[in-house]
């Protein structure tokens, strides 16, 4: 039992510790629940903390989901333009952002667990502050300080031990938490910039997008130029005719001088 | 007797339920000196299945000292050194 005792060791040795502090023991008592209370306040931070983090990995992780359907559509899209190259660009990155995407889900699984593992802690602990603060009442009523040190011994180093348990499990968590904020910033900033729209290549921007933009815009034009051809059809014959003009019957002399002033006015 | 595994809590154990448990502690401390990682993670894991397995939940408002004090499961080498180190992991 050598490592178990050992940690075991030092813990009680802590405890005791924090026992000698006081010169009568009954104060150590209402000292060591003052710091009961703000380890408990601590750890509802903690809490708070590890969820706000979880929270921020998962905006993040709907962000590249975005990003990922666009490609997807994008790739789509490209092959629909008869772009195969396109396609498999589009496709290449969406590959990387799902090992990004993956990534991001066992972080927030880790903080899940975490925040989880803290809201027990919180749970211990709430329940031991509860039954040190009944004993404490009880040994300050009963005992002389002679009396009472055995008796607050047992409290102080039962709950001792608990804090201790619980300020790791803080610690642990903070750890992680600031391991993964380090992450999530570079994440956010890649975001941002928009070079997470290639996951394969730096700076190349989102040029897919641009490539297919141009085509679909240029595509839209020549069908809105068809579109126009097919419904101007009648006018553009009497256009073929010669004078546009030339039924318009009465207003045709004030057209027919408006039409000299305008070539003719230039000259 | 009382053993607590970090970051779970406190277990009630038989004694001899314990007796098994000392070749599993022997490895970890054996895997802990030679920095042998995959060794010290099966010994841990393996350890803390056995009080889990063999134990129950001591009364969570009980202010009782555990006999025994282990790892939490996810921690590495480092951290159980950190824990042993005395100053290291545990908050005073």
């Amino acid at each position: 039992m050598s490592l178990m005792k050992r940690i075991s060791l030092i813990f009680r040795s802590k405890a005791n510790r924090a026992l000698d502090k006081a010169e009568d023991p009954r104060e150590t008592l209402d000292y060591s629940y003052q710091r009961q209370l703000e380890l408990l306040s601590k750890v509802r931070r903690g809490v708070a903390d590890v969820a706000t983090s979880r929270k921020r990995v998962e905006l993040q992780v709907n962000q590249l989901e975005q990003q990922s359907t666009k490609l997807q559509g994008q790739a789509e899209k490209a092959i629909g333009v008869g772009r195969e190259d396109l396609a498999r660009e589009a496709l290449t990155r969406k590959s990387g952002l799902t090992s990004q995407i993956e990534s991001l889900k066992e972080q927030r699984a880790t903080l899940q667990g975490e925040e989880e593992k803290l809201v027990l802690a919180q749970q211990r602990l709430q329940a031991k502050v509860e039954a040190f603060r009944t004993r404490k009442e009880t040994i300050k009523a009963t005992y002389t300080a002679a009396e009472a040190q055995t008796r607050i011994g047992e409290a102080m180093s039962g709950i001792g031990e608990e804090m201790g348990d619980v300020g790791l499990a803080i610690q642990r968590a903070e750890d992680k938490t600031a391991q993964m904020q380090a992450r999530g910033q570079a994440i956010d900033e890649l975001i941002a910039s928009g070079a997470l729209d290639d996951a394969s290549q730096v700076n190349a921007g989102d040029d897919i997008s641009r490539e297919l933009d141009a085509m679909s815009s240029g595509s839209d034009v020549e069908s809105e130029l068809a579109r126009l051809k097919a419904g101007n059809a009648p006018q553009a014959i009497e256009a073929g005719d010669g004078d546009i003009l030339a039924d318009t019957d009465t207003d045709s002399d004030e057209v027919a001088v408006r039409r000299e002033t305008s070539e003719g006015g230039p000259a | 007797m009382i053993v607590r595994i970090l970051g779970e809590g406190q277990y009630d154990l038989d004694d001899h339920a314990l007796d098994a448990l000392n070749g599993l502690d022997n490895q970890i401390e054996a895997a802990i000196e030679s920095g042998d990682e995959e060794m010290f993670r099966t010994a841990l894991s393996g350890l803390l299945a056995s009080v889990r397995a063999s134990g129950t939940h001591h009364d969570m408002d009980s202010l009782d000292e555990s006999d025994l004090i282990l790892p939490p499961p996810d921690a590495t080498i480092d951290e159980v050194r950190q824990l042993l180190g005395d100053d290291g992991l545990i908050p005073g």
